[in-house]
């Protein structure tokens, strides 16, 4: 048996013996690194958080911060990982630290979370200023954030002698093959498609795993157990982005923050997305291809890449296929993926709309999930006519879904108000969403039509600004 | 060389930042042969019990034993006030109540056979509102009522009248250190329990009925907890019984950590309420007379229920005078989590009621409300209606009007008034409300503390405090006050971890009280050690005691600090001398008493004062909204430890932002929680930070009656967040064309969407 090896605190680490469901932070903190701390187990909020070492979209070495709550053991294998034990000690606080000690903490128990994401920013390759998004997955109960604020402002650049940034000068670790099993629980990690096929054939009701912000929190919360789970992680079809004149390609294991810094500038609908897509800590590890397989009604870029006509590519053993998103989402939680089918890339044709929007309500700005999500995308002919628009919604059916009848009713006409108001008559007949704890079906009716119009009208504000 | 009042760190940060400061889970890896503790959580808000069978369970690997009833030695209870609480019922009383508990040597040992428990309920009816409370006198007490003058009289005389309701939404602690307790049997016989608790000694006698113990059998330490809140001032106290039940029972360390859904199904919140008021005012707005029903939803059983309600009627009248008064309380029974302490302690829900009422009867009379609350405010010589002096009612003037400059009121109203004109489909809006807060526990008792300085032959000090640190600073605080008042460096000062056999009978850490309190009392010992220092130093200078200098580690007489001498070498000597180099220490608020029955007394040593100015913008398609600036003044009298109690300003705030717009608990038609998680109940994150954030503490402010002059900060600025939802239905009232605002609490987007609907609506009928 293979067991779990890999590097932590600069030491190498030789695991075996855990249950494939342990996660990291409760090995962590059995093992006396008990600097992080749960207080969700479902990344919600950061107190857990460690960094890995990671390749950043230019191929350059980075410190990247991840809930280790939702990091499974086998999935930590060849990988590189940094605690809060390690970044300084009260004897040698390193600068995000001591910056900390200035008001930062209270209580203290989210305190590691926050140094962590300070951490893994204050040593981003090329870092200009200090992102605050990297600590939008973090929470503080006592300090109302304004001393966490401050203490990231005040953060200079590191010195290149600084021994984190040397360790940055070298590669990141590359993720290897791994078949690790304890009792009858399997974990594979396989480098190659078809070495992914192979494991599905033997184990047919294996059950796959990316960067497991969902799948993990299925087993911390609602401890479910898979007898076989299977990384896509290492797969090389699976990790890349790709463009070409007709199409932009985006490989399902790539984790979502790699894919916000990539198209940074190139694709604004979807750019638009990212701030409101769960937080830096989990985009770190989010996947497209999990939040299309789960297939949730409630998935934050199911409504994008429904306005932007995206295609799921899906590959077997049999081979390669394109399924137009519309017809993915078959119901509450279902997909048209055949057995043995696997999600190897989202394609997104080329030209882009030239006007898109994409509107998230929930009750907390930033990572929550949505209450209703709507994307739009709007092509207008020289005449001010509509020659195309895509209007999506999440939270409204029982899957992610396109409003066609009121498509359809806007094509040809000209975008203004009295086109939009006819429109919404047809909305606002289109969907029976449901009441649930994040809000009133009579809301989500409401906000159906709402965000039309509002799309309306920052669409006009945007053509008087162009003027 | 002035310590207190110094702007320090905390005196854990750098342990924080590092991840070695020790919470009580962190222990874990230090005991061999841990037993972990799991709970069978009940599938129905109210059921009798049937039957029980552990056998299935019992052959689970790993499992030892399934603790019911029959394992436990003493009283099967643990309520803290009322003997109300089975620690294992018989009937089920809440959705999620635990009725077992299987103990295992691992955790998921425990679930799997906590799974195998076979119990056999029969459902009964269950109450889940505070409506279908009322209707069925579901009560958990009898009415507290608090009366001045004659308001039916005044409410039929005046000019104008509204009637109105309000209900208030639930708070979840959410402290993000879970509830955590280890348990062991001691080298000494005794049954020692490390405990994540604001309430040491409550968790010792707890655990010393159940146990059927005396007392001084039973230890408990706070090292620190990651967040209380309230939350644990007596909801830790089950799970500690648990956790030493199973140590007493098999004799080996046992653990019990709620994981966060455990917690938030098992433990109490902040008390949903129900207001109703009838209020009558003149031409100007200035209310001649109110009359209030308060009803709090307590959950199954009392808890702190009726104190906290009790503190709800002795804050209705926030800042304002009103001369004829009445507010009538009850606390309901129903079928859900025992609802508990949480930071402002009822006084958050009286506040909101008036605040309310204020904004409603300036929108009746088309006034601003700022104008309105300011024609109420209390004067100097004015009374509570319990007829407690008004003691610095000038702060509150000197307060609300310093702020209207300093936040540039006037203008800002104003350019919210031309932003909304231009702006069809966003509004902004901006609202000045004050606080006015009673420090003091309001039961008597607890206003007490005891402190055990000791100061070893080489001068280091080590201090033993009732305090329990829950982030809050009070370690930071009384290190301070400890090192002024020896004339030691900060440094030369330990704050030891919370114990029950150091300083025994302690009160909660609660009420804001903990510096207060605990620092008076460790001031206490420290003067009576100094005192006796300095008739040895005396005799070493030739001088008088009373004309010595401690300060900064150095002892000299007054005037010649060139002659001094290390504080360590006055203690060799005193020691050597035979003097006592330690002490205890003791403090009592002075002047308190209140009748219950009669509603009147003066059951505050003084008041907490501020105020704050919040200007939101709403959007009108959805009802999502952002706070875009706050500006807060607040009265810490002298500030003992300006940055832990900027920290509390701050802190409080916003906690109490989140209560107020966008954490909501909601229950199914089972009563079952359906918010029980990070994913579904939302926090504040850093994006709701408002860009201009400035906050500033009263100046010239200090306190005479309070240990150096400090004031209390724990809770007070909770209720300055009442601005953010009171400009809130500023904006809202921008899309209509006038009269009152109904707001749900908390404001969520949705709540904010369906008022500008109803202002909306409002609007198109009138015809404007």
């Amino acid at each position: 048996m293979q067991p779990i090896r890999f590097t932590l605190n600069g030491k190498e680490v030789t695991v075996q013996g855990v249950d494939p469901h342990t996660n990291l932070l409760s090995w962590l903190r059995q093992n006396g690194l008990t600097g992080s701390k749960e207080g969700c187990a479902e990344g919600e909020c950061g107190a857990c958080a460690v960094a890995l070492v990671r390749q950043d979209a230019q191929g350059r070495t980075r410190y990247e911060s991840v809930n280790s709550c939702l990091v499974l053991m086998p999935m930590v294998h060849a990988q590189e990982v940094v605690t809060v034990e390690h970044v300084g000690s009260p004897e040698n606080l390193h600068p995000v630290q001591a910056a900390m000690t200035q008001g930062g903490s209270q209580c203290g128990y989210c305190t590691p979370g926050f140094v962590v994401s300070l951490f893994a920013e204050y040593y981003r390759p090329g870092r200009v200023g200090f992102d605050l998004e990297a600590l939008g997955g973090n929470l503080c109960r006592c300090t109302g954030y304004r001393p966490i604020r401050d203490a990231a402002l005040s953060l200079g650049n590191p010195d290149p002698e600084d021994p984190f940034c040397k360790r940055l000068e070298g590669p990141a670790p590359s993720l290897g093959p791994l078949e690790y099993t304890l009792g009858g629980r399997r974990f594979y990690r396989p480098t190659t498609l078809q070495g992914l096929f192979d494991v599905l054939q033997v184990h047919p009701q294996a059950k796959l795993i990316a960067g497991g912000t969902d799948l993990v929190v299925e087993s911390n919360l609602r401890f479910s157990r898979w007898d076989t789970l299977v990384s896509v992680e290492a797969i090389p079809e699976m990790g890349r982005i790709e463009w070409d004149a007709d199409n932009l390609e985006i490989g399902a294991a790539v984790p979502l923050g790699r894919i916000e810094e990539e198209l940074r500038g190139r694709l604004p609908l979807l750019e638009a997305l990212w701030p409101l897509f769960a937080s830096r800590l989990l985009r770190n590890r989010a996947t497209l291809g999990g939040n299309l397989g789960t297939a949730s009604p409630i998935g934050d870029s199911p409504p994008v890449l429904l306005a932007l006509r995206a295609l799921v590519r899906v590959a077997s053993a049999r081979g390669q296929r394109l399924i137009p998103i519309d017809e993915f989402f078959t119901g509450y939680r279902k997909t048209a993926l055949q057995p043995g089918e696997v999600i190897l890339a989202v394609q997104i044709p080329r030209p882009f709309p030239e006007i898109g929007r994409f509107y998230k309500v929930a009750k907390r700005h930033r990572d929550d999930i949505s209450t209703v999500a709507g994307a739009f995308a709007l092509d207008l002919a020289d005449n001010g006519t509509v020659s195309r628009i895509r209007i999506a919604y999440g939270g409204v059916a029982a899957t992610p879904i396109r409003a066609q009848l009121t498509e359809l009713a806007l094509v040809g006409k000209p975008w203004n108000l009295a086109s939009v108001q006819a429109a919404t008559r047809v909305l606002a007949t289109e969907f029976r969403p449901i009441s649930d704890h994040r809000g009133s079906a009579e809301y989500r009716t409401a906000m159906v039509v709402k965000l039309l119009e509002k799309f309306f009208y920052d669409s006009t504000l945007t053509a008087e600004a162009a003027v | 060389m002035k310590i207190v009042g110094k702007p320090v760190s905390h005196e854990s940060a750098c342990e924080h930042v590092t991840g070695r400061a020790l919470y009580t889970d962190d222990l874990l890896g230090r005991f061999a042969n841990l037993l972990h503790a799991w709970p069978v959580q009940a599938p129905h808000a109210h059921a009798k019990i049937l039957s029980l069978q552990t056998e299935a369970a019992l052959e689970v690997p790993g499992v030892l034993h399934v603790l019911t009833a029959a394992d436990v030695p003493g009283a099967n209870h643990v309520g803290p006030v009322r003997h109300d609480e089975p620690l294992f019922p018989d009937e089920v009383m809440y959705h999620g109540q635990a009725v077992a508990w299987v103990v295992a040597e691992s955790e998921e040992a425990a679930r799997l056979g906590a799974e195998q428990v076979e119990v056999v309920y029969h459902p009964l009816p269950a109450v889940l509102t505070l409506e279908e409370a009322i209707s069925q006198q579901s009560f958990l007490n009898e009415p507290l009522r608090v009366r001045r003058g004659e308001p039916e009289q005044a409410l039929l005389e005046a000019p104008h009248k509204l009637k109105g309701r309000l209900e208030i939404g639930p708070q979840e602690h959410f402290y993000l250190e879970t509830q955590a307790t280890l348990a062991y049997l001691d080298e000494y016989g005794q049954v020692m329990l490390q405990c994540s608790t604001q309430h040491p000694t409550e968790t010792q006698a707890i655990v010393a009925e159940v146990l059927g113990l005396p007392r001084h059998r039973v230890t408990v330490q706070c090292l620190r907890m990651g967040g209380g809140f309230g939350g644990k001032e007596t909801q830790a106290n089950p799970w500690a019984a648990v956790a030493a039940l199973a140590a007493w029972k098999t004799g080996r360390p046992v653990r019990v950590r709620l994981n966060r859904t455990q917690d938030m199904t098992l433990t109490g919140k902040r008390h949903p309420f129900l207001g109703k008021f009838s209020v009558g005012f003149d031409d100007e707005g200035k209310i001649r007379g109110l009359k209030l029903e308060l009803y709090s939803d307590g959950g199954w059983s009392l808890d702190l229920s009726e104190a906290v309600l009790l503190r709800a009627l002795l804050h209705c009248d926030n800042a304002y005078h009103i001369p004829h008064m009445e507010v009538v309380g009850r606390v309901c029974k129903t079928h859900k989590t025992s609802q508990t302490a949480f930071r402002g302690f009822g006084g958050p829900q009286g506040m909101v009621v008036i605040e309310e009422v204020m904004d409603r009867v300036a929108r009746t009379l088309g006034l601003a409300p700022e104008v309105v609350r300011e024609r109420n405010l209390y004067r100097e010589g004015d009374t509570t209606p319990y007829l407690q002096p008004v003691k610095d009612a000038e702060r509150l003037e000197r307060i609300w009007y310093e702020l209207k400059t300093s936040s540039e009121y006037a203008l800002r109203r104003s350019l919210v008034a031309e932003f909304n004109a231009a702006h069809p489909h966003k509004k902004r809006g901006i609202a000045l409300t004050p606080v006015k807060f009673g420090i003091s526990f309001n039961a008597i008792p607890y206003n007490q503390a005891g402190a055990l300085v000791l100061v070893y032959q080489d001068g280091s000090v080590l201090v033993n405090h009732g305090g329990t640190e829950m982030g809050q600073g009070v370690h930071t605080k009384i290190r301070q006050i400890a090192a002024q008042s020896l004339g030691v460096p900060l440094e030369g000062v330990r704050i030891a971890p919370t114990r029950t056999d150091k300083v025994p009978n302690t009160s909660a850490t609660a009420a804001s009280t903990g510096a207060d309190l605990n620092g008076a009392a460790v001031r206490n010992a420290c003067e009576t050690i100094r005192a006796r220092l300095a008739e040895v130093a005396a005799q070493r200078f030739g001088v008088n005691a009373q004309d010595l200098a401690f300060e900064g580690g150095r002892v000299y007489p007054l005037g010649a600090p060139e002659n001094a001498l290390p504080f360590a070498e006055i203690v060799k000597t005193a020691y050597s001398q035979r003097v006592q180099l330690w002490s205890d220490g003791f403090y009592r608020t002075p002047g308190l008493h209140f009748d219950r029955a009669k509603g009147q007394g003066r059951p505050f040593h003084y008041f907490a004062y501020g105020a704050a100015v919040s200007e939101v913008e709403v959007d009108g398609f959805t009802g999502q909204y952002r706070l875009r600036r706050v500006d807060l003044l607040h009265d810490v009298g002298d500030s003992l430890s300006p940055v832990v109690d900027l920290g509390q300003v701050e802190g409080g705030f916003f906690q109490g932002m989140g209560w107020l717009t966008m954490e909501e608990l909601l229950w199914d038609a089972e009563g079952r929680l359906a918010t029980r998680g990070a994913s579904t109940y939302k926090l504040p994150s850093l994006a709701e930070l408002p860009e201009v954030f400035n906050v500033r503490f009263l100046q010239r402010a200090a306190e005479p009656g309070v240990v150096f002059g400090s004031k209390a900060v724990g809770e007070p600025p909770l209720m300055l967040a009442i601005s953010v939802r009171e400009a809130l239905k500023d904006a809202i009232a921008a899309f209509g064309t006038g009269g009152v605002v109904e707001l749900a609490s908390p404001a969520t987007m949705e709540a904010v969407y369906w008022a500008i609907e109803r202002v909306r609506s409002r609007a198109l009928v009138s015809g404007d």
